[in-house]
């Protein structure tokens, strides 16, 4: 029951874009740099399967140059 | 109702991590996109506890000496966190120190001790390893003399680790075969404060970042290798204007993040110090009632050499010159002049020296590897000190020059202990005064305690290749990645001619060719104190157990000792070993000089500040004003020296031991990378930090990439006079090298970049040049 957070880069003027497009997405909440073109993304999904279709829609997101893992966690979950 | 509490522990836990996961991006982007800012209130919910229990310590990696918080739940250690409560980091870590800790579950995780036996290595109790280890040391000094052992130490040792090595080996055996890494990083630094200062380590402290209104950074990538500090200054750009010069050989992210960068050719580095100092004098910007009161000028020998041939030796001359020979001798280094050879321009050759000349702007100058690595790497230091003498910007908040560590403890371990050869935890084998003070402390004969230094590393390891040492025992340093020409010294120690001991946390390249391999405890597996760059000496208690029959290094050298027959030298109990030694070990730093904080101190807050006196941290030596060791009615005193007096030295430009030829036509410099802690064994175990970036590469600039048909990931042979390496090609990535210089991090066990690089060291600190030698590269 996988949680991660990543690092994720913007095309240029497209942080807005991003974060709107990474909004619609359950499961992954988003936090956007102040001042430079970066946004955090944690994902908290149930099994290993579901992360991975997370970060396969995340990674067709076209407003995304780069996406980069930070940390993972693999925690219970309460079911 | 327990299964109620079960779900709450659970979604307690659940959100927690969460919150850490967080809590490590934030980190990661603050220390890879120095000055990034979150929402505040982001930043307040990043975990403060669960369940957790936070025990204070030290960071593992680099010479910055963060606080950490580690959380420990059922003995295991879960989480880490920057200690908000310690003036250095105040609450940042980097990605390594966020994910120190992962590293001690790796499944190759060296748990028992292993014997070789008819080729095989043989899981052994501690205590038959250690009978082994012992019997052996004292059977090779009956048969072929005290100097034919030898111990390899660490500037990642803890104090007590160095502290009773350098008692087995020098008061207790009698012989100075005792080194360490620290002569790879930092001994070009220690010869610099030692001949300028007499007395070594920096004497300002971290605090200079909220008062300068210039960093100049010389060859240091601080955005990776010193991430925490960049953030800090990078914190007094953003909030003060304060502005940061990077001057290097390669573009790199702190160039990038920089107010300007200037680009040298390699070596060159000397000659654009003499330039600066030049223009400070010929447009009157000496500080002169500082150096007249302050300073004294002399020059050395020339044409030094560069120790690539074994059983090289250099004494250097010091002879007195004044400042008028000085200021002709300055005249080779005109702006003009300079500028036609280092690649930098008249115009910025002025810019840096305007900055330092201009009385009105803080200026600190930090540097590490760029300068210390490096065949006059002393010079080099002498040259950035005679900068900050000239214009009297020195020993005052925001004011000064400021030698960075790697290590986290090379300055505590390796430097104040003394685990170089010629050293003593007080002085030198060499002063008279200094053995006395050991040979009281240690209650051993002061005649057993040699007066002769004999092996600095690279020699150490050329020894062991000649058959001259024939048993080595190397502690929480892996030497066949971190040596310079490692294609010489792994055969080497492979010979029958050398029994290996190895103590280490994981399998490496090291301990591939030991005939024992000990199982070390890791950092928080154990109790210890670090000393960090700015002569902050922390504690931190005993975190978590050990795996197996992982034992302290500290504690294996006293069983080792003990059972050699000097066990009445060494009296400590197991239980509380280090707070004894440290006891002991204070006595040798007694006085306002260089004062250690008591251990009851150092519990309780984030580490202090030698000198340490009367219950106050010192934070910038020599001044008057906050020094208590200097003479009550001087400014200034440079104490070290018997007249108080610092040395401005006349230093040439010399070229590099190699340079590119048509048969080796590039430059081949070699660094780090902010993922990794120096040869990988522990951060290459962390998954995180090993996706990050899973292997060594060869970094090129743009142009040559094109001339040589070169894309990124193609393989390419790197080779030398000395080996070769392949990797594959970086184009435009993580740094940019200058045209005609290629650059490849060592951390790669996989890519030993170290089978190329030249064992070519500066003849007055002994320490190599990892920065430049020549090289060609191929499509392998």
């Amino acid at each position: 029951m996988p949680i991660k957070s990543y690092l994720a880069h913007p095309h240029d003027g497209k942080k807005e874009v991003l974060i709107q497009a990474i909004s619609q997405l359950s499961n992954c909440d988003v936090i956007p740099a102040e001042n430079k073109d970066l946004l955090i993304i944690v994902t908290d999904t149930n099994d290993k399967i579901e992360d991975e279709q997370l970060k396969e829609k995340l990674e067709a997101i076209e407003s995304l140059k780069l996406l980069a893992m930070v940390s993972g966690f693999d925690a219970p979950k309460n079911n | 109702m327990q299964t109620t509490l079960s779900n709450s522990v659970l979604n307690s836990r659940r959100s927690f991590l969460k919150k850490m996961a967080t809590a490590a991006a934030m980190t990661a982007a603050a220390t890879m996109f120095p000055g990034i800012m979150f929402a505040e209130e982001q930043e307040k919910n990043l975990p403060k506890g669960g369940n957790l229990d936070w025990k204070k310590g030290p960071c593992r990696f680099c010479g910055v000496g963060c606080g950490i918080l580690v959380g420990v739940e059922n003995g295991k250690a879960v989480a880490v966190k920057g200690d908000p409560n310690s003036s250095v980091n105040k609450g940042l870590l980097c990605v390594k120190g966020y994910h120190q800790t992962m590293c001690i579950q790796s499944s190759d995780r060296l748990t028992h001790a292993l014997v070789k036996k008819n080729g095989k290595y043989v899981k052994t109790p501690i205590n038959e390893a250690l009978d082994l280890v012992a019997s052996k040391m004292k059977s090779t000094i009956e048969e072929h003399g005290k100097d034919s052992v030898a111990m390899y130490t660490s500037g990642q040792s803890t104090i007590p680790e160095g502290y009773v090595a350098s008692k087995l080996m020098k008061g207790a055996i009698g012989t100075n075969n005792l080194d360490c890494n620290a002569r790879l990083c930092m001994a070009s630094a220690v010869a610099g404060f030692l001949t300028t200062f007499g007395a070594d380590e920096p004497m300002g402290c971290y605090e200079d970042i909220d008062y300068a209104d210039y960093f100049i950074t010389w060859g240091n990538n601080m955005a990776e290798m010193h991430p925490v500090l960049f953030s800090r200054m990078l914190e007094q750009k953003n909030r003060r204007g304060a502005k940061i010069i990077d001057f290097a050989t390669r573009t790199t992210r702190s160039s990038t993040a920089s107010d300007k960068s200037i680009l040298f050719e390699p070596q060159t580095d000397l000659a654009v110090a003499n330039a600066i100092c030049y223009e400070i004098i010929n447009n009157g910007w000496v500080n002169n009632s500082f150096v007249e009161k302050h300073c004294n000028f002399s020059k050395g020998l020339t044409n030094i050499g560069y120790g690539t041939e074994d059983k090289f030796s250099f004494t250097d001359k010091p002879e007195k010159i004044d400042f008028e020979s000085f200021k002709k001798f300055l005249e080779d280094y005109t702006p003009e002049k300079v500028a036609k050879y280092s690649r930098v321009s008249v115009k910025d050759i002025k810019y840096l020296a305007n900055i330092y000349g201009d009385p009105n702007k803080k200026v600190v100058s930090y540097w590490c590897m760029g300068m210390n690595q490096h065949t006059r790497g002393t010079w080099m230091n002498n040259l950035m000190y005679n900068i900050h003498l000239l214009t009297g910007k020195i020993s005052q908040p925001g004011n000064g020059p400021f030698s960075l560590t790697g290590q986290p403890s090379a300055c505590g371990t390796a430097r104040e202990v003394g685990t170089f050869t010629h050293k003593l935890p007080k002085g030198v084998v060499m002063n008279p005064a200094h053995r006395e003070l050991a040979a009281k402390i240690w209650k051993v004969p002061v005649e057993r305690i040699p007066s002769k230094p004999t092996y600095h590393a690279t020699e150490m390891f050329r020894a062991v290749d000649r058959g001259d040492i024939k048993f080595i025992w190397t502690q929480v340093v892996n030497p066949l990645v971190s040596l310079p020409k490692t294609s010489r010294f792994r055969p080497g120690m492979e010979k029958e001619s050398c029994f290996v001991v190895v103590s280490d946390v994981f399998p490496t390249p090291t301990s591939d060719v030991a005939d024992v391999i000990l199982p070390a405890s890791w950092h928080i597996e154990k109790s210890g104190l670090y000393g960090n760059s700015e002569r902050r000496t922390q504690h931190w208690d005993k975190m978590v157990e050990g795996p197996g029959e992982t034992t302290p290094d500290a504690w294996m050298t006293i069983e080792v000792a003990k059972r050699m027959g000097y066990g009445d030298l060494f009296p400590y109990s197991e239980d509380n070993h280090v707070e004894e030694i440290y006891n002991e070990y204070r006595q040798f730093h007694e006085g306002k000089k260089h004062g250690m904080a008591p251990l009851e101190v150092l519990k309780k807050e984030s580490g202090a500040i030698w000198p340490y006196v009367d219950g106050k941290s010192t934070q910038w030596r020599f001044n008057s004003k906050y020094d208590p060791a200097c003479k009550e009615d001087t400014d200034f005193d440079f104490y070290g020296k018997p007249d108080g007096k610092a040395v401005i030295w006349q230093r040439p430009y010399e070229p590099a031991a190699e340079s590119p030829d048509n048969e080796y036509p590039f430059w081949l410099n070699t660094g780090r990378v902010i993922e990794h802690w120096h040869t990988g064994s522990m951060t290459r175990r962390i998954p995180v930090l090993h996706k990050a970036m899973p292997h060594a590469y060869v970094e090129f600039h743009p142009e040559d990439a094109k001339a040589l048909g070169i894309r990124n990931g193609v393989n390419i042979k790197v080779s030398s006079r000395r080996g070769s390496c392949v990797l594959p090609a970086s184009i435009n990535e993580r740094g940019l090298p200058t045209k005609g210089q290629v650059f490849v991090p060592f951390f790669d066990e996989n890519m030993l970049i170290n089978d190329v690089t030249l064992d070519a060291f500066c003849p007055i600190s002994k320490e190599p040049d990892y920065k430049k030698c020549a090289v060609k590269v191929e499509k392998a």
